[in-house]
């Protein structure tokens, strides 16, 4: 690893950067913080700023002034997506972490920041989602001192809100090497093994849990769907998300920041995601069978279609495109598999939050342009604060690095 | 020793009079709405509300080839395991020893877990306040407490509401099943669903067209979520100490790193 050592584009030489040589090594340093203004940016800056005013409307006036959520529909688009599909989509943490870090599979060294940076974004989002979307907002604290263990809501609580810290105490560690500030780094540097185990166990618990929510609905939800298999199926398709989330932000970075994308580790990726869809989809069949309502996935009502849609067009589709060589080797076949996997998760969660409880629940929910406005403003943020992190922390791979290591493990050119 | 008490409600005897709607609105202290009127059971479409604890709904329905109409009195069933309470998780909902089960607005986060959890879909939910609570028939604790029934069964002229200890309920249910079998139709709504319910039905004409759900399990609910939640602790550390025991012996074989020589902000000069 040490002969890959930065060498220095010229292009560094110039603007607001500082160049520094110690021990023969040279070092580039940016001097001040940048965020380039585009239009695109403009654009997602106006967003937040709606969703901003949304909220504050919605604080005021109460969730029945904003949102068509009513009694039959006591959760809508905000928990539905924003919070059961960022978490999800969050996923991307902390399976990384599971591969590079405790398995030590070190040829993904070089998306396991981006992983973590976009799992710290989505968690923050989900958690100003749920504050958005509880009534009582000002006792958000109160399950912290009344233990309510006996509720799944609980442990989620619990567990996201810790894994939270725990990501803000992994990011610290990349956060002080922009902000230098020895002796923290150094404190926190020694205890990463100990966040990134935590770090694990705490999604693994709550990633389930957001599924086990639903095993209380047990005459309400749609039997396709409810299972007391529910919360494995919601961890193990957060987890075999990770992958395929980790390829589709590695692209779109590499396409908006004019780099090459890290196709080896994301060709190499699509094994792990293949395999445990996979098992899925058995598990899957074997459950529905068990529980004997196999025969509805075929009788032609709606939620039979969407269940078959959901498990031919986003878990059989995908797992066929990773299986063939020539698809999973070129970026654009990596690119749409991995699209479809994403997909399929929030198709998932969007059929447990929906279409599954429809039946049950009676009366009508669609969002309103209000609800709809501050879930765009979210996402919007999102994306903002990836632009501002990467482009001011060390959290993408050094570019000769990467294109270095592609070179030499593929051979192969990248066109998009 | 506290008494568990429960309501039996024979529909067979209810007119639809409403006088258990009003008496609740009295002691509960419930504005009615603008626009409001009493009465609305003619309608057959009363719906419970934040300020409606109870509503007497109208059915029609036929039995032996003749059209008929029944009335049934709708409010929590104070299930003696309830889901709201065990899916509450900071313990706003509660059962209590006498039978109600009650909401403090006090300690609620305003999640709305409790309607997702609600086998019945009784909760209703203030969605036009600022700082909503989460509503529904408290089976007057107070009431309760002092040994007096709810104010609805005080208020039924025709004794369709029975109230007292739930087992003396149960007993009753079925003395009166047996001593009417042609009546009756021999259930007893509330007996075994959700796992037993304070509140329980016995009627002349199937539940099923009464608009009772009838796909309640007949085990307590919060049952399933405790055979999954129960595991937390050992995957805590059973995977936890899995992950360790991974780390430690592939950290042996792994390279060493130098992250901060790995990775770089990215510079957006010759980006898009």
């Amino acid at each position: 690893m040490r002969k890959k050592k930065c060498t220095l584009p010229l292009m560094m030489m110039t603007g607001n950067k500082k160049t520094f040589k110690t021990g023969g090594e040279v070092f580039v340093q940016k001097k001040h913080w940048t965020f380039r203004i585009t239009g695109f940016r403009l654009l997602l800056i106006l967003f937040v700023l709606t969703a901003v005013v949304v909220s504050l409307y919605r604080f005021i006036f109460g969730l029945g002034s904003v949102t068509n959520l009513n009694d039959q529909w006591p959760w809508g688009l905000w928990i539905g997506f924003d919070l059961l599909c960022g978490i999800a989509l969050a996923g991307g943490g902390f399976s990384t972490a599971l591969i590079v870090h405790v398995l030590h599979k070190e040829k993904y060294l070089p998306i396991a920041r981006a992983a973590l940076l976009t799992s710290l974004i989505g968690y923050i989002i989900a958690l100003v989602s749920l504050f958005l979307d509880i009534g009582r907002w000002y006792n958000f604290w109160r399950p912290f001192f009344f233990w309510g263990y006996h509720s799944v809501l609980f442990e989620v609580f619990w567990c996201i809100s810790l894994y939270t810290i725990v990501q803000i105490m992994e990011f610290g560690d990349i956060f002080f090497e922009r902000v230098r500030f020895p002796s923290l780094k150094r404190i926190l540097h020694a205890t990463i093994p100990f966040w990134l185990i935590i770090g694990i166990v705490l999604p693994t618990l709550h990633q389930s849990s957001l599924g086990s929510l639903y095993v209380i609905a047990v005459n309400r939800l749609d039997p396709l769907w409810w299972s007391m298999l529910i919360p494995f199926f919601f961890v193990w398709s957060a987890f075999f998300l990770g992958p395929a989330m980790v390829t589709i932000e590695g692209t779109l970075a590499a396409r908006a920041y004019g780099r090459v994308p890290e196709m080896p580790v994301f060709s190499s990726l699509t094994k792990v995601t293949m395999w445990m869809m996979i098992v899925y989809l058995v598990v899957k069949v074997i459950d529905l069978n068990y529980r004997g309502v196999f025969t509805q996935a075929f009788n032609g009502s709606l939620e039979s279609n969407m269940f078959l849609i959901e498990m031919i067009v986003f878990v059989l589709l995908p797992i066929v495109m990773y299986a063939v060589p020539s698809i999973r080797n070129k970026l654009w076949g990596v690119f749409t598999a991995s699209v479809l996997v994403v997909a399929g998760v929030v198709f998932n969660r969007m059929n447990v939050v929906f279409t599954g409880m429809a039946k049950s629940a009676g009366g009508h929910y669609f969002p309103t342009e209000w609800e709809i406005l501050i879930t765009i403003g979210m996402w919007s943020a999102l994306i903002l604060i990836y632009c501002f992190v990467v482009e001011n922390f060390p959290i993408l791979p050094k570019e000769d690095l990467v294109s270095h290591e592609s070179s030499m493990a593929s051979g192969q050119t990248v066109n998009i | 020793m506290t008494r568990n008490m429960g309501a039996l409600v024979d529909i067979t005897k209810c007119i639809g009079c409403e006088s258990c709607v009003v008496a609740c609105r009295l002691y509960n202290g419930l504005e009615p709405g603008q626009d409001e009127e009493y009465g609305t059971a003619r309608d057959g479409n009363a719906e419970l509300a934040p300020n409606k604890w109870t509503v007497v709904q109208s059915c029609r329905t036929e039995k032996n080839g003749k059209q008929i109409r029944r009335f049934v009195k709708q409010q929590c069933f104070h299930c003696l395991e309830p889901a709201c309470a065990s899916a509450c998780f900071a313990k706003a909902l509660q059962k209590t020893p006498a039978g109600p089960v009650v909401y403090n607005e006090k300690l609620c986060v305003g999640c709305r877990y409790c309607m997702i959890a609600c086998p019945f879909g009784i909760l209703r939910f203030e969605w036009d306040k600022p700082f909503p609570r989460v509503l529904k028939c408290q089976m007057c604790l107070g009431r309760v407490t002092d040994g007096q029934m709810p104010a609805c069964a005080a208020a039924c002229p025709t004794g369709a509401i029975t109230f007292g200890d739930r087992d003396k309920m149960v007993e009753e249910a079925k003395n009166r099943l047996a001593a009417n079998p042609d009546l009756y139709t021999g259930q007893i709504y509330g007996l075994k669903d959700a796992g037993g319910t304070s509140w329980l039905y016995i009627s002349d004409a199937p539940f099923e067209q009464l608009g009772f759900r009838t796909d309640v399990p007949q085990k307590p609910i919060p049952e399933y979520t405790w055979q999954v939640l129960r595991w937390t602790p050992f995957i805590f550390v059973g995977w936890g100490a899995l992950l360790t025991g991974m780390y430690l012996y592939t950290k042996r074989r792994a390279g060493v790193h130098e992250e901060e020589e790995m990775y770089a902000a990215v510079d957006d000069d010759d980006g898009k």
